[in-house]
């Protein structure tokens, strides 16, 4: 069975789409971290420090009289969310002190809620500190991770090569938190580690088309750098697709039946897999022709 | 048979014998009892997330144990200078890191000079200078003994908070030092996690003070050897909290750490549970010179500056053992016994972070995250043996191999398996194919050549061998990061990521290859299922 037969679509040609679509989706990336960064995004309490439970009544209850109970005795900042399935509340309340939140919270719902029992299926609790150290090293984990990829692609390829290859990286992690920036979901610990994890990930398919170009071009050198990229694209494409597909069809399933926990998480994997097969074939190879027709083209002058 | 295969195939067969050796543990549930020696018996262990259990990371207030250090000090002077009778003004600390003494001659303080040089020789001692008519100096304790203070005052923490919770009773609790200032403690599947969190975070210092009477504390005026504490006490049926002020003696009499033990006792008349308390022989001998010398007179159970009771002497109370009772539970009162047994914090902990997981969500995200991957897996496996016909199936089953290999591998290693690793292994069911399938779409290019199917497949493997190479070095670069940074479940991501890239290695570059190898080694086949 062959989901594609031979192609041959000008995916260079329609550079400037692409690269208009994704300074768009970049720039909304940017703007997210910089939200991040000024904490008004919507952080995990595991960067901005707080109390985060998970509660499970006996029986349904309005989330108005839920809020109520807690304005009550005293928590008036406080972001709820229902879980319909199992009557869950999810509390939040960021910035917090560590050791009394949740005692009130348990104590207004007690109080209020007589005839609704409820057992406190998780409670978080992270003090300011380590949500500062978390911070910083969240950003060294990045910027680590990324250099690695760098420091690797720059030595298994050309130059030119390294710089698509990052900028497609960086792409697909600026893709990534913007989605999660407009959707307004939690910046937290998985939604990073999700990230990184894309970041190593995007790679394959990059390489896989990057390969198959360097090895076109040993074979083909007078050919216009435009025909060879596209060929080699067109050449791959099946396999770019499949691969993301197989890995697409996992993280769905863990999206689909992995349970609340990971629910943020793998939706995360899910837009990095997408925005990965899409940057390699639209970002990274129209870079690298850029690069290589600037460098011709300069080569000429000399001459 | 082609060349090569039986040591390809004996590998596989170790490695698959490996993992079911090193899984065995973690899959039955008791071991038979010949089962040992050098037969592994590390089994994955599961995370708080997925077992339930309470997370806390704990920060030593450092800056306290060398306060505290240096009122000893101020303490001990006192009596030195008192038994020389030499005369001062005033003995105290005065900053973070200073004892400053106040005479009123400076005869006194150049004599005090020199006793100070050969009693604490590597404190910095500072020349007598004037303080409003009085002759003053300081004793500073320098920067390397402070350092090394803090440094004791966390490893006496911890090695005090591992005591509380052996007595507790927590099977398997894990109790780390983390950076310069905290303790992680991790105690999975407890029950009453506030009860523990309690428990391990009092300072429990325990002090007997004697009350002094004389003053008023509503006087507002307290001199320098005194101080105001409060007893508090809860109404057992309304629970109102009324605050006594006692004004008591800042010099503690007694204090905990001449206890040899502390129990649980049962009051026979009232059936009022109470802590019976033994000292050592110094403890002994100080409270029966302390009781014999002031009975009629009430002195103060100090418990980390709260005053616990105020009972009047009644007697003298030789043989070094005395009781504590007030308004406990049962509960209440074995748990000031286990911090009394196990001695005071060096210094006071506060909880910077506390993660408890109920043990229905642990058991919950264990069912979702096992559902979610047999699913992940099936559709794979349909989706490769669909496109991929027999090839795909030979995918699959080098998929299978992975999640057993890598199953064992976390075993071997005793990993703790959390539901981000979860996350990762369904993850690598879909990654585990790709390297398949970049091989095989090779080899499909390679029949398309026209070549025979035994070498479009040895065309296909080597030409893809490169690009895997560098598919899974990008991967596991990011998964060394998230493991360098990354914090409990995090880390559990990025121990069965990395884990995962390596077999996948191996799986996909050995254990698929010599499968397709086996049938079409005669270099004859016209045709590959593929």
């Amino acid at each position: 069975m062959e989901l594609l037969g031979k192609t041959n679509i000008d995916f260079i040609g329609k550079r400037n789409i692409s690269f208009i679509l994704s300074s768009i989706v970049a720039i909304i990336g940017i703007i997210g971290i910089i939200q991040i960064g000024l904490g008004t995004a919507n952080m995990g309490i595991d960067f901005s420090g707080g109390t985060a439970m998970q509660l499970k009544f006996s029986k349904p209850f309005a989330i108005a009289d839920a809020r109520a109970a807690l304005h009550k005795h005293g928590i008036a900042k406080a972001d709820l969310q229902e879980i319909k399935v199992g009557n869950m509340l999810l509390v939040k309340m960021a910035g917090a002190a560590v050791g009394k939140q949740s005692e009130i919270v348990q104590e207004s719902f007690r109080k209020e809620f007589t005839d609704n029992s409820f057992t406190v299926e998780s409670s978080t609790e992270i003090g300011p500190s380590i949500g500062d150290k978390l911070r910083k090293d969240t950003l060294i984990a990045v910027a680590l991770s990324l250099l690695g990829i760098i420091i690797y692609i720059a030595w298994r390829f050309d130059f030119k090569f390294g710089i698509g290859a990052i900028v497609a990286t960086m792409h697909d992690v600026l893709a990534m938190i913007a989605v999660f920036y407009l959707l307004n979901k939690e910046i937290n610990l998985l939604f990073i580690t999700a990230v990184l994890t894309i970041a190593g990930y995007s790679l394959t398919d990059t390489v896989v088309i990057f390969d198959r170009i360097r090895e076109n071009m040993h074979k083909n050198l007078k050919g216009a750098l435009h025909n060879i990229f596209n060929n080699s694209i067109n050449e791959v494409l099946s396999r770019t697709i499949v691969t993301s597909l197989t890995t697409f069809i996992a993280a769905a399933s863990l999206f689909a039946f992995g349970g609340e926990v990971i629910h943020d998480f793998s939706l995360a994997l899910l837009i990095g897999i997408g925005v990965a097969t899409y940057s390699s074939v639209f970002v990274a190879s129209p870079i690298v022709v850029l690069l290589e027709n600037r460098a011709m083209a300069k080569q000429a002058e000399k001459a | 048979m082609p060349k090569g295969t039986g040591w390809r195939f004996s590998l596989i067969g170790i490695f698959l014998l490996l993992s079911f050796l090193y899984l065995t543990p973690t899959l039955v549930a008791k071991l038979p009892t010949w089962w040992g020696g050098l037969l592994p018996k590390d089994k994955i262990h599961l995370g708080l997330d997925l077992q339930g259990g309470t997370h806390l990371v704990m920060e030593v207030d450092t800056q306290k144990a060398v306060e505290g250090s240096l009122d000893l000090v101020a303490t001990d002077l006192e009596d030195t200078l008192n038994s020389k009778n030499l005369h001062f003004k005033r003995i105290s600390r005065s900053a973070a890191d200073k004892v400053s003494l106040l005479f009123y001659e400076k005869g006194t303080a150049e004599t005090v000079q020199k006793i100070l040089k050969d009693k604490y020789p590597s404190y910095e001692q500072s020349p007598t200078f004037d303080e409003g008519g009085f002759v003053a100096l300081t004793l500073r304790m320098n920067e390397k003994d402070t350092q090394d203070r803090k440094d004791k005052a966390v490893q006496q923490a911890l090695e005090t908070i591992r005591n509380r919770i052996d007595q507790f009773g927590v099977s398997e609790p894990t109790i780390q030092r983390e950076g310069i200032n905290n303790i992680v403690v991790q105690l999975p599947g407890i029950k009453d996690p506030q009860r523990a969190i309690d428990l391990i975070g009092r300072t429990a210092r325990l002090d007997f003070k004697m009350v002094r009477e004389d003053i008023s504390p509503t006087s507002g005026v307290i001199p320098d050897d005194a101080e105001l504490l409060k007893e508090k006490s809860v109404d057992a049926t309304t629970g109102a909290v009324t605050e006594i002020p006692i004004v008591v003696q800042k010099k503690s009499m007694i204090t905990g750490d001449l206890l040899t033990d502390a129990q649980v006792r049962i009051d026979s008349q009232f059936n009022q549970p109470y802590v019976g308390i033994e000292f050592n022989s110094l403890g002994a001998k100080l409270f029966d010179q302390v009781t014999a010398a002031n009975v009629g007179k009430r002195f103060a159970i100090v418990l980390d500056n709260n005053i616990h009771s105020a009972p009047v002497i009644r007697e003298r109370i030789s043989g070094g053992s005395a009781q504590i009772s007030g308004n406990f539970t049962e509960k209440t009162a074995a748990d000031l016994a286990i911090v009394l047994r196990a001695g005071a914090l060096p210094a006071p902990v506060k909880i910077i972070q506390n993660v408890t997981v109920g043990p229905s969500l642990g058991q919950d995200s264990i069912t979702k995250g096992l559902y979610a991957g047999l699913i992940g897996v099936l559709l794979v496996v349909v989706f490769m043996a669909t496109y991929y016909k027999l090839s795909g199936l030979v995918a699959d089953l080098g998929m299978v191999l992975n999640i057993l290999y890598l199953m064992g591998a976390l075993a071997a290693l005793g990993a703790t398996l959390t539901l981000p690793g979860i996350a990762a292994i369904v993850l690598l069911v879909g990654m585990s194919v790709d390297s398949n399938v970049i091989i095989f779409e090779r080899i499909r290019e390679e029949l398309k050549l026209g070549k025979m199917p035994k070498a479009a497949l040895d065309a296909g493997y080597d030409k893809a061998f490169l690009t895997i190479m560098d598919s899974h070095v990008t991967t596991l670069i990011t998964a060394a990061v998230l493991f360098q940074f990354g914090t409990g479940p995090v880390k559990g991501f990025a121990v069965s990521l990395s884990l995962g890239v390596l077999i996948n290695l191996f799986t996909s570059l050995v254990g698929t290859k010599v499968i397709l190898d086996l049938f079409l080694h005669k270099g004859t086949a016209k045709k590959m299922s593929i």
